[in-house]
C-alpha cells in the first residue's frame, strides 16, 4: 500500500477493501461491522437522543487533541447535552487525495480511543476520496444515538425567571489551543485543548437526582454564542458575574495578546446547565472537582432577551455574540 | 488573576473613582486618544464610575478605522492578481475600502490569495516559499507596528528579495492630536496618550504638542488601574490649571523610547504628510520609504497611482458619520445607520470593523436591546 491515500482508496476496488481492512478496522468495537452495509442495534427501551456533525477543523492535530477524537466526542457531547448516554455513532470520512496513511491511522486510533473513553460503539461508516484540492486533508461527519436518563425533557424551554447558571469547568482553552496551532503560535508551554466527553458529568448530575432544566455545550462562539442562544430561545435575561467565570491565565494572556474574549473563545469539553434555585448548591458541588463554578442567575425578559455581565467593577455591559471571523487585531 | 489581586484591583479602582469624583470640580472633556483604551472603558464600564460632568470622548486612535479607503481600493486591486499573495493584519480583512462591502475576505472569496499574518516577517518565509509570486504586505498601524514594518524591510532588502513590496499605509498619532486642536469648534481639554506609541517613540513629541497646545497629556494604558489612574491625573493637571506632560505608564514607557525601534523607522521611512480616513489630511501623519527602500514600494512595482494629497469625501448617499466620530464629534449611537444599516457584519465605516473602533465597541457591549 502506497503512504498516502490515492482515489482508488474510494474506488470500491481492491485498494478499497484494504483500506477498510487494514486501517479503519480499528475503528469498530466489533470488526464483523465492516463486512455489512448497516449495522443491527438492540436499543434500550424510552426516550432516544439522535444528533449528526460535520468536522472540518484545521490545523487535523492540535495540542491536546485532533479532527478524529473531536469528531467522536463533539457528537457524543451533543446527546449529553439531551441528558442521553451516547450508545452508538455512525462515522463517514472524507478524504482528500494525498492524505498522508500515517497521519489517518493516528486519527482512526484516536477515534477508537475516543469511543472507548466515551463509552460508545462505532457500529457504521463510509468512505470517499475526493481529488486532490477538493478537501482540506479530511473531513469526517459522525451520527450518534443516546439512550435518554433525564426524567424531563432539558430543552431551553424549560428555563425559568430564577433559575439558576452553572459553567461545568474553564473557558476558552480549546480556542487558544486552535488559534496558536493555525497562527504558529509557540506558547510554552502550550495550551492543551479541553476536548473531553460530558457525560460522565451529566450522569453524576442526574444520578445525584438535580432537575437539569437546560444544558448546552460549549463550541464555536464560546459562552457568549451559547447564553445568547438560550436567552433568545427561553425569552429571558440570563445575568452572569465576570468574576466567577474561570478563566486559566495563559488563556487569559493569549486573549489579551491578540484581542480576543474567553469568553468567543470555543470550548469542546465545557457545558453550562440551568437548575432551579434549590438545586443550585448541590450542582456546584458536583461541578466542583472538574473547576465548574456558579456563574449567575436567571431573570425575566423585563428589556428584552439579553445577557448581560456585571464586571468585578460592578459595572454592567452587554454580553454579545461574536460576529463574524475571529480575527486577530492589530496592536 | 487570583482572587486576591482581582480584589485588590477592585478596590485599587474604587479608589480612584471615588479621589476623581472629590476632586473634579467642574465638568471636563477629555479624549482618549488610542481605540484599545474605548475598548478597555466600555468593555470595563469604567465610563460609569466617573463623575457625571467628566466626559469622555474617543479618538481615532484606531490604525484600521484610519487608513485610507484609496490604499484598500489598491490592495482590493493588487489581491485579485493571480500573481499576488496579499497579506495584512487580521482586523484589516474586513474594512470596507471605498465602496461599502468590498473588502479582502471579499477578495479572498472571490479567488484572491489573501492571507493573515501575525508579524510582517512572516511575510518573508512566504515569499521565499513562493519564488514565483509576489508577495504584497499591506502594513498599516502606528508608530507601534511601524518598525516591525521597517525590520521586514530591512531583512528583505538584505536577502535580496525582489518578490516582495509594501502597499504602505502607517499613521503616526502625535500630528493627528495636534490636528484635532486645530479644528474649529474643537471640545478635548486634555488627552489620555496612547502607551504603546509612547513605549515606541518616548514622550518628546508629547512634550512638544504641551508645550505648542497649551494642553495635558497623560501617558497611560489599556487596565482598568491604568484608565483610571490616569484620568485622575489629567483632572487634577486640569483643575490645577497646569497644562504639563504625565507618564502614568512608567513601567511600559520611558522618557527616550525605544532607541532600535526609532533608528528603524529613521532608516526605512520619511515622514510625509498624509490623508486619514475621516479626519482628511494631516501634516506629518503619515510615513513614506525613503530612496534606499523605494524598490519595495508596491505601488511603483505595480505602477498604481500615488496617495492623492486629500482623499475623496465618502459618498453622500452613506448615512455613515465616522468622519465625525473619528473627530470626537458624534457618539456612535448619534449615527442613524448604527446597528442598523451598520453592523460589524455589514460595516458601512471602518470604526465598526475594527476591534479598536468605537463603534465596534459601542456596538459589543451597549447595544440597545432591539
Amino acid at each position: 500500500m502506497s503512504d498516502c491515500i490515492q482515489l482508488a482508496h474510494g474506488g470500491g476496488g481492491t485498494l478499497m477493501q484494504q483500506l477498510i481492512n487494514q486501517e479503519l478496522r480499528a475503528l469498530y468495537a466489533d470488526p464483523t461491522q465492516v463486512l455489512h452495509d448497516a449495522a443491527r442495534l438492540e436499543l434500550p427501551p424510552g426516550p432516544l437522543a439522535f444528533s449528526t456533525d460535520g468536522y472540518v477543523v484545521q490545523p487535523l492535530e492540535f495540542p491536546g487533541g485532533d479532527i478524529g477524537s473531536l469528531a467522536v466526542i463533539g457528537t457524543a457531547n451533543d446527546l449529553a447535552m439531551a441528558g442521553a448516554r451516547p450508545l452508538h455513532l455512525s462515522v463517514a470520512l472524507l478524504l482528500e487525495e494525498g492524505l498522508p496513511l500515517a497521519l489517518l491511522r493516528r486519527l482512526v486510533a484516536s477515534m477508537a480511543a475516543a469511543a472507548r473513553a466515551c463509552e460508545l460503539t462505532i457500529v457504521t461508516g463510509d468512505t470517499k476520496v475526493v481529488e486532490r484540492g477538493k478537501a482540506d486533508g479530511i473531513f469526517i461527519t459522525t451520527s450518534g444515538i443516546g439512550a435518554v436518563q433525564a426524567p424531563t425533557p432539558i430543552h431551553p424551554t424549560a428555563i425559568r425567571p430564577g433559575d439558576q447558571l452553572l459553567l461545568s469547568g474553564d473557558l476558552g482553552r480549546h480556542g487558544v489551543a486552535i488559534l496558536a496551532a493555525r497562527h504558529g503560535l509557540a506558547l510554552v508551554p502550550p495550551v492543551l485543548s479541553d476536548c473531553a466527553p460530558l457525560w460522565p458529568q451529566v450522569r453524576a448530575l442526574l444520578e445525584a437526582g438535580v432537575r437539569i432544566h437546560c444544558l448546552r455545550d460549549l463550541t464555536r462562539g464560546g459562552l457568549a454564542s451559547a447564553l445568547h442562544e438560550l436567552a433568545e430561545a427561553a425569552v429571558v435575561e440570563l445575568a452572569i458575574e465576570e468574576a466567577r467565570l474561570p478563566v486559566l491565565e495563559p488563556v487569559a494572556r493569549t486573549c489579551e495578546l491578540l484581542g480576543f474574549d474567553p469568553l468567543h473563545l470555543a470550548n469542546e469539553g465545557r457545558f453550562v446547565v440551568v437548575v432551579p434555585p434549590q438545586a443550585r448548591d448541590q450542582t456546584q458541588t458536583l461541578l466542583a472537582a472538574s473547576g465548574g463554578a456558579w456563574i449567575g442567575s436567571v431573570r425575566p425578559a423585563s428589556k428584552g432577551a439579553r445577557v448581560l455581565l456585571t464586571t468585578s467593577f460592578g459595572t454592567e455591559r452587554l454580553l454579545l455574540p461574536l460576529s463574524g471571523e475571529l480575527l486577530p487585531r492589530i496592536c | 488573576m487570583s482572587a486576591a489581586l482581582q480584589s485588590q484591583i477592585n478596590g485599587r479602582v474604587a479608589e480612584l473613582a471615588a479621589q476623581l469624583a472629590a476632586t473634579a470640580s467642574r465638568p471636563w472633556t477629555l479624549m482618549e486618544v488610542c481605540g484599545g483604551q474605548t475598548h478597555a472603558i466600555l468593555r470595563w464600564g469604567l465610563d460609569q464610575l466617573l463623575p457625571p460632568g467628566l466626559r469622555l470622548i474617543h479618538g481615532p486612535g484606531c490604525p484600521v478605522c484610519v487608513t485610507s479607503a484609496e490604499r484598500i481600493d489598491a490592495a482590493l486591486e493588487l489581491a485579485v492578481r493571480p500573481e499576488v499573495i496579499l497579506c495584512s493584519y487580521g482586523d484589516m480583512l474586513r474594512v470596507p475600502g471605498g465602496a461599502a462591502g468590498h473588502d479582502l475576505l471579499g477578495a479572498r472569496a472571490a479567488g484572491g490569495d489573501v492571507r493573515l499574518l501575525t508579524s510582517p516577517l512572516q511575510a518573508i518565509a512566504l515569499a521565499q516559499a513562493c519564488p514565483e509570486r509576489q508577495v504584497v504586505f499591506l502594513a498599516v498601524g502606528f508608530e507601534t507596528t511601524a518598525p516591525a514594518t521597517a525590520l521586514l524591510l530591512r531583512q528583505a532588502r538584505a536577502l535580496g528579495l525582489t518578490n516582495l513590496t509594501v502597499l504602505l499605509a502607517h499613521v503616526r498619532v502625535a500630528p493627528a492630536m495636534a490636528a484635532l486642536l486645530q479644528e474649529p469648534g474643537n471640545q478635548v481639554q486634555g488627552f489620555l496618550a496612547a502607551g504603546h506609541v509612547g513605549a515606541v517613540m518616548g514622550t518628546a513629541e508629547l512634550g512638544q504638542l504641551v508645550r505648542r497646545h497649551r494642553v495635558p497629556v497623560v501617558v497611560t494604558g489599556f487596565e482598568p488601574v491604568d484608565v483610571m489612574a490616569a484620568l485622575l491625573r489629567l483632572v487634577q493637571l486640569l483643575e490645577a490649571g497646569t497644562p504639563a506632560l504625565a507618564n502614568a505608564y512608567g513601567r511600559v514607557v520611558r522618557q527616550q523610547g525605544n532607541g532600535a525601534a526609532q533608528a528603524l523607522l529613521k532608516e526605512v521611512f520619511a515622514v510625509v504628510d498624509q490623508p486619514w480616513r475621516g479626519l482628511g489630511p494631516i501634516a506629518g501623519g503619515g510615513y513614506e520609504l525613503v530612496a534606499a527602500y523605494r524598490d519595495f514600494d508596491a505601488l511603483l512595482r505595480f505602477d498604481l497611482p500615488p496617495a492623492a494629497a486629500a482623499p475623496p469625501p465618502e459618498p453622500l448617499a452613506s448615512p455613515c458619520i465616522s468622519g465625525l466620530i473619528l473627530q470626537g464629534r458624534a457618539l456612535p449611537p448619534d449615527c442613524p445607520a448604527f446597528g442598523s444599516a451598520c453592523t460589524p457584519e455589514r460595516p458601512l465605516g471602518a470604526p465598526m470593523v475594527s476591534s479598536e473602533g468605537a463603534c465596534a465597541a459601542y456596538h459589543r457591549y451597549r447595544r440597545p436591546a432591539p
